[in-house]
């Protein structure tokens, strides 16, 4: 047992020094004098202040992009994906393999592959829903079905959905009380992890958005990166902070039943 | 969602035809999905490795591929496999240490979310903060590089690497930030083949004689291998295909998939778009039989997990 506790101990540090390193960084005030470095909030006190609205605003933008382009690749996860999984556990048990396998493509492929398509692809979706970061849901909800895909199978073979639906059906509800009062409720745990893995991968994207030239977080932090250092990591320690927890939450309330659905105007041009 | 809305209409009109029209409305069901699917996955797919075929004016050609012989692509390429084996191999070593120091621990205890929600944080969301964390620990001026040189070495292995500027900023160094993302990986993934040990061999062994030693060499090891090396397989395709990291830290070139950046990004050459489908090409080649053998190696794991 104490072995495994070394190991454990002794990687975990090892691990943690990066993050440190992040959190110490953004706490430097100035260059060390005489080898003698000054700490202080100076650089968080600066990122949030009103005054330097302007400096920020791409970051802010681009965190408000990724924020709507989660929403609707959590739109195509819970309207395309969702309710195909369901129909072929129920009527096409035989496609099973064929979904999972169309699914995992995604991490076949690699994405900066894909990304040389989707450049000419969206010269068409540019035509038709214009040029707004908000498209790129459609390129990241593919490159999220694996993430997506994951945790529902694994709920829905846990549980009997032929069974439940045939007792359901046999006790005289419609298909719509079927799906909406006893295969939906079942699935909650699945669809929850399946909804906040997709935000997490959207909130982390980079190679999509920077080729299509698009703000997204990511990008925006490498923007702000090159010219305020400070400002990149503080939201890249943020980030990394607020997905972590955002994961725990995911392995801890798995049962929790969380209302949490970005509030957002659906604005689509 | 409008896409989706609209398509699936469109598509009536063929669902029409089918001979019940119970099961041609559940067959119906399928559609939008897979006009997604087909969209947004196989086209760009297509469109990817497709584009190393033809010039910029449409027609076909067998030209492109002249960026095969291109000395620097070759050495890229090699350059993306060493990286890429590496930093697989490495990371499954560590990963699985990590993996068999939890194998005591409660798979629902509070110990195992932390691990398991910072492994996924790091393999799946890190990218260009990952970047940001090591040009703060050993960049210029990262918190290690500057112990170093308070503590007297000025030129150091990390600002000073093979006389070459900032070890982090060179392809060598990208496997420091790479296997923060690869032993993580390797212990969400190889975790469930160390659950799938039973305690009863563990008995077996003891009952005969065993010692622990024996134990680990010839039964656990023989029966996680298939599982230990799918894994490193899994952890190699993950390195190859990476790109924001390298991107963060690396301007030009070095890595395949920053070749493909360099292409696209190219206002000078002529046709970039064609060359960078040739390295696409090259890419999903490589990943193919990667996967390939991922998968022989994934059915003989699954063998001990019934």
């Amino acid at each position: 047992m104490t072995s495994r506790n070394i190991i454990l101990i002794v990687i975990g540090v090892i691990m943690i020094v990066p993050i440190l390193s992040m959190i110490q960084f953004t706490l430097r005030i100035g260059q060390p004098v005489k080898g003698v470095q000054q700490y202080g909030f100076q650089h968080y006190i600066d990122v949030f202040n009103p005054a330097n609205e302007a400096t920020y605003d791409p970051l802010f933008q681009g965190v408000q992009n990724s924020l709507v382009i989660a929403f609707f690749t959590v739109l195509i996860i819970l309207v395309l994906l969702l309710p195909t999984m369901i129909l072929i556990e129920l009527k096409f048990p035989q496609f099973r393999k064929v979904l999972e396998f169309v699914c995992l493509i995604p991490i076949t492929i690699p994405t900066v592959v894909l990304v040389v398509g989707f450049i000419p692809a969206y010269q068409t979706v540019a035509q038709i829903f214009g040029s707004t970061p908000y498209t790129l849901a459609f390129a990241i909800g593919v490159i999220c079905l694996p993430y997506a895909f994951r945790p529902i199978a694994t709920n829905l073979a846990a549980i009997e959905v032929t069974t439940l639906s045939e007792a359901a059906r046999s006790l005289g509800a419609s298909w719509f009380e079927v799906m909406w009062r006893v295969i939906l409720p079942n699935l909650r745990r699945g669809i929850l992890s399946a909804v906040l893995l997709t935000v997490a991968v959207v909130l982390g994207e980079y190679t999509i958005a920077s080729f299509l030239s698009q703000t997204t977080f990511q990008t925006a932090l490498f923007l702000i990166q090159q010219t305020d250092p400070y400002a990149g990591v503080i939201f890249a320690v943020l980030a990394l902070v607020f997905v972590f927890i955002l994961l725990v939450l995911i392995g801890r309330l798995g049962t929790f039943r969380g209302g949490r659905r970005p509030r957002r105007k659906s604005k689509v041009s | 969602m409008t896409a989706a809305v609209s398509t699936a209409s469109a598509t009536t009109a063929r669902g029409a035809g089918k001979p019940s029209r119970r099961r041609s409305a559940v067959w119906l069901g399928l559609t939008p999905f897979a006009i997604y699917v087909i969209l947004f996955l196989a086209i760009p797919a297509v469109l990817a490795v497709g584009s190393g075929f033809f010039t910029a004016s449409g027609s076909f050609t067998f030209a492109n591929f002249a960026a095969v012989t291109d000395p620097t692509l070759q050495s890229d390429y090699l350059g993306t496999v060493a990286l890429s084996a590496a930093t697989a191999v490495v990371g499954a070593v560590v990963g699985a240490l990590i993996c068999f120091a939890l194998l005591g621990t409660r798979p629902d205890g509070v110990l195992r979310t932390v691990i398991d929600s910072a492994s996924s944080v790091l393999a799946q969301f890190g990218g260009v903060m990952l970047a940001f964390a090591f040009i703060t620990t050993i960049g210029a001026q990262g918190l290690i590089t500057q112990w170093l040189v308070q503590a007297g070495l000025t030129s150091n292995v990390f600002n000073n690497f093979n006389n070459n500027g900032v070890l982090l900023y060179q392809v060598v160094g990208l496997s420091i930030p790479y296997l923060y993302f690869q032993i993580p990986l390797m212990v969400l993934v190889f975790m469930p083949a160390m659950e799938g040990l039973k305690e009863t061999w563990g008995e077996a062994n003891a009952t005969l004689g065993g010692t622990s030693f024996t134990y680990w060499t010839r039964i656990a090891f023989p029966i996680l291998a298939p599982a230990f090396f799918g894994s490193v397989i899994l952890l190699f395709a993950n390195s190859f295909s990476s790109y924001a990291t390298a991107a963060a830290l690396i301007s030009q070139g070095g890595l395949i998939s920053l070749d493909i950046r360099g292409f696209i990004n190219s206002e000078t050459v002529i046709g970039h778009q064609n060359g960078a489908g040739v390295l696409a090409l090259a890419m999903v080649i490589t990943m193919i039989i990667v996967m390939y053998v991922y998968s022989v190696l994934e059915r003989r794991a699954s063998r001990w997990r019934k």
